[in-house]
């Protein structure tokens, strides 16, 4: 028996234990439209892959780090100063999660200008939203595991706004915080939430995006006539160069590491006072600086409740944008949607950028 | 008359919370916007509730000038200058009476200032020299912590300085006025003034304030000593000890480091042509020698300590983790300031000790530090070869989606949806 019938006898003998066949079938016809607006695409796949990079850094941080108080701030500093190679993986997952985050974001504006939320994918837009505020709650919970003073005194601050919410928001608190501040309870519970609540999540979301995505195929822009518009195949053609965008990023995150590593600041003391100029992380700034610029009070409203009633208010809008982004005709409300969107946009990086200078 | 008087009672209403007739004759006066009633609204014991009467004595409350400064209401009027401390005493030293204003006031300035020089000359009957008000003010008595108060720490050297200063004035005891000029260039007005540290001394903090007086030479390194503590007792162990503070020695502590203009100690002070050594030891000399040895440890250390410094910062600015190493830095510091202070027993053992841990200290932190910089290198080393591989892949796979699509296996041309 020749290697080649060995090797289409193994095969078979798999497929018909396993149908791996389905799934090469499936990569064989499907297709991604060719257009003006392909590189848009790309983004869902750079957020997949530094997602897969937080997870392979992450995995390879848990060897070392030790979420108590009295040792995550030195496991931290022992990996980036005595591991082999823990700087990198320390300096790349911090880079990695940023830049994982604004990926997201670009990935969430281009569905949502190019309209790709529209029937019949309204549910891989709120799967996609939801995925972000993970994204978020991975950023928030991940910052304080160092337990240096800056994010120390953010995450008191963070928790503190949350206390703020109407209801349930002492309630939540002291949940996020284990009891009455932040604390030893708090970094065990952010540490469950960051490794093992968060991922599980995560991925049981990504499977249903993904999975929507497959079923719905890729959006086409409208004003494309059928007749004019190409397809290339994914596999290997669209595939390969993601393949070649992942690289890229892995190069700028390589670079973003070696020349900026991430640093880890002093370590946390609960006594001391907050340093000057505390802030949280770039993708909290805007909602943070907005809260500053409330009044304490505005009318019979505490100024906080109200900023985020009001942040409340703007994220339903958002989240709920295929089922008001189109009258019940099926005609696309483009001005409204492009200048919601544009909105926020603007607000984002402008108050983004007052947070970060002022 | 009447009218002026009712208007002048509602104008007095501002200072005290009942009628108050000195304040409505004294506003109406001549000079009410130089005199006692234009003054006494910042003063701290109208704050408490006291008026005019509860010092100068008469009532208050007779609208009748007669009547209400009448010895017969125990009217006192403007006490002679000799009879101020006496004055201000009969309610200063009276513990019952303060306790119910200031509990945790001393009541034993009167008693001290007896004791300075300025009580004894006073008593001597020279009326010339400082009281109670010269230096508290009269009228706008504000309280000490008062920044405002001219005897708020801040305020201290200027205040004595408006006498001590006047040459004018000073000529007749035949003593220096210079004492302010050489205060404003000492490390204590920098660390006060600059700084704004109110427990850096001035004055008062070693002449004493109300028991003021020049500190006896034997007693000047216990004044010093107040403050730096360890210092004295190094002294106090030293062979200069007998020889400064003893008869015609010159006082301990200031004969290096000067009185009121003491500047930023150095090794400049051990060896070279500044050397404060040098008045007393000869060149060449074995104690001369040994102040230039331990001029150079220390020196040694200071300038091994710095480069480590540099070293440590320059990782850092490359975002290289080194605080451990920065951390370790700060035991070499120690031992530098460690070595400065032994330098006062005049052993140069003490100081060798020290010396040596420091720079064991800077050696191993310097070290950390090239290090880091070394592992800087090798990380963009790193990068530059794994940015040519990532842009070798990229090639590789560029190339590689021309050679799939050159063979016509590319687009699906036909439309999907």
């Amino acid at each position: 028996m020749s290697i080649t019938e060995i090797k289409s006898k193994t095969l078979d003998w798999l497929d018909e234990r396993t149908g791996w066949r389905m799934a090469t079938d499936l990569l064989d016809h499907k297709v991604v439209p060719q257009h003006a607006g392909t590189a848009w695409y790309y983004f869902g796949g750079i957020t997949l892959f530094l997602i897969g990079v937080q997870l392979f850094t992450g995995v390879l941080l848990l060897l070392y780090y030790r979420p108590t108080v009295a040792e995550a701030f030195d496991s931290v500093r022992f990996i980036m100063t005595r591991v082999e190679f823990g700087w990198l993986i320390r300096s790349i997952h911090s880079w990695s999660a940023n830049l994982l985050i604004l990926s997201a974001f670009i990935h969430m504006f281009s569905v949502a200008f190019t309209r790709s939320y529209q029937r019949p994918r309204e549910l891989t837009w709120l799967s996609g939203i939801v995925l972000l505020g993970l994204m978020l709650g991975f950023g928030f919970s991940g910052y304080l595991l160092p337990w240096n003073m800056i994010s120390y005194f953010a995450t008191k601050v963070g928790t503190d706004v949350a206390g703020t919410m109407p209801v349930a928001g002492p309630t939540l608190a002291r949940f996020l915080r284990g009891g009455e501040d932040v604390g030893a309870a708090t970094l065990t519970r952010f540490f469950d939430f960051h490794v093992m609540i968060l991922p599980l999540l995560t991925f049981a979301l990504i499977g249903v995006h993904l999975l929507l995505v497959q079923k719905n195929g890729m959006h086409t822009p409208s004003g494309i006539p059928p007749s004019k518009l190409a397809h290339m195949k994914f596999f290997p053609n669209f595939f390969l160069r993601e393949l070649m965008v992942w690289y890229g990023v892995l190069a700028v995150l390589g670079t973003l590491a070696a020349m900026f590593p991430w640093e880890l600041g002093e370590k946390a003391d609960p006594f001391a006072s907050a340093p000057a100029g505390i802030r949280p992380e770039w993708y909290f700034l805007a909602q943070f600086y907005t809260l500053k610029l409330i009044p304490s009070h505005v009318w019979i409203f505490e100024g906080e409740l109200l900023g985020l009633l009001g942040f409340g208010a703007l994220a339903a809008v958002w989240v709920l944008l295929p089922f008001w982004g189109t009258r019940a005709n099926g005609e696309p409300r483009t001005r409204l949607t492009a200048g919601v969107g544009i909105f926020l946009i603007c607000y984002l990086i402008t108050f983004t950028y007052l947070g970060y200078v002022k | 008359m009447r009218a002026p008087v009712i208007l002048l009672f509602f104008a007095a209403g501002a200072f005290a919370a009942g009628p108050d007739s000195c304040m409505t004759c004294h506003t109406a006066m001549d000079d009410a916007a130089t005199g006692p009633s234009a003054l006494i609204k910042n003063d701290v014991h109208i704050a408490h509730g006291l008026s005019c009467a509860d010092c100068h004595g008469g009532d208050r409350t007779n609208d009748d000038p007669d009547a209400s400064m009448s010895k017969a209401k125990g009217f006192k009027g403007k006490p002679a200058r000799s009879a101020i401390p006496k004055f201000c005493a009969s309610c200063h030293s009276n513990p019952d009476y303060m306790r119910r204003y200031a509990p945790r006031e001393r009541v034993d300035q009167f008693e001290l200032y007896q004791t300075s020089v300025h009580g004894k000359r006073l008593a001597a009957g020279d009326a010339n020299v400082a009281t109670c008000i010269d230096c508290h003010s009269v009228h706008d008595i504000r309280a000490v912590k008062d920044s405002m108060s001219p005897v708020h720490p801040l305020h201290v050297a200027e205040t004595c300085s408006r006498c001590h200063s006047d040459k004018q004035k000073m000529a007749a005891y035949k003593i220096p006025t210079n004492q302010f000029e050489e205060y404003r260039t000492s490390v204590h007005w920098q660390a006060l003034s600059k700084r704004g540290d109110l427990s850096a001394p001035s004055c008062a903090s070693c002449h004493g304030n109300h028991g003021a007086k020049p500190p006896e030479v034997e007693s000047v390194s216990a004044v010093c000593g107040t403050c730096h503590v360890l210092f004295e007792q190094l002294y106090t162990k030293s062979v200069h000890k007998a020889v400064f503070s003893g008869e015609g020695g010159g006082g301990g502590c200031i004969v290096c480091h000067s009185n009121h203009a003491i500047h930023q100690p150095s090794t400049a002070m051990l060896t070279g042509p500044n050397a404060v050594c040098s008045g007393c030891h000869e060149a060449g000399s074995k104690p001369a020698e040994a102040a230039t040895q331990m001029a150079g440890w220390i020196d040694g250390l200071d300038g091994a300590l710095q480069q480590s410094e540099a070293v440590l910062t320059k990782a850092e600015k490359y975002g290289m983790e080194v605080s451990e190493a920065q951390v370790r830095l700060i035991d070499g510091r120690e031992d530098l300031v460690k070595s400065r202070l032994n330098l006062h027993s005049m052993q140069t053992e003490d100081v060798r000790k020290p010396v040596e841990a420091g720079m064991a200290v800077a050696k191993e932190t310097g070290k950390a530090g090239e290090d880091a910089l070394r592992e800087k290198d090798f990380r963009r080393l790193g990068l530059a070869v794994s940015v040519v591989l990532i842009g070798i892949a990229i090639l590789a796979i560029r190339g590689l989606i021309r050679r799939i699509e050159s063979n016509g296996d590319g687009g699906a041309a036909a439309a999907h949806e």
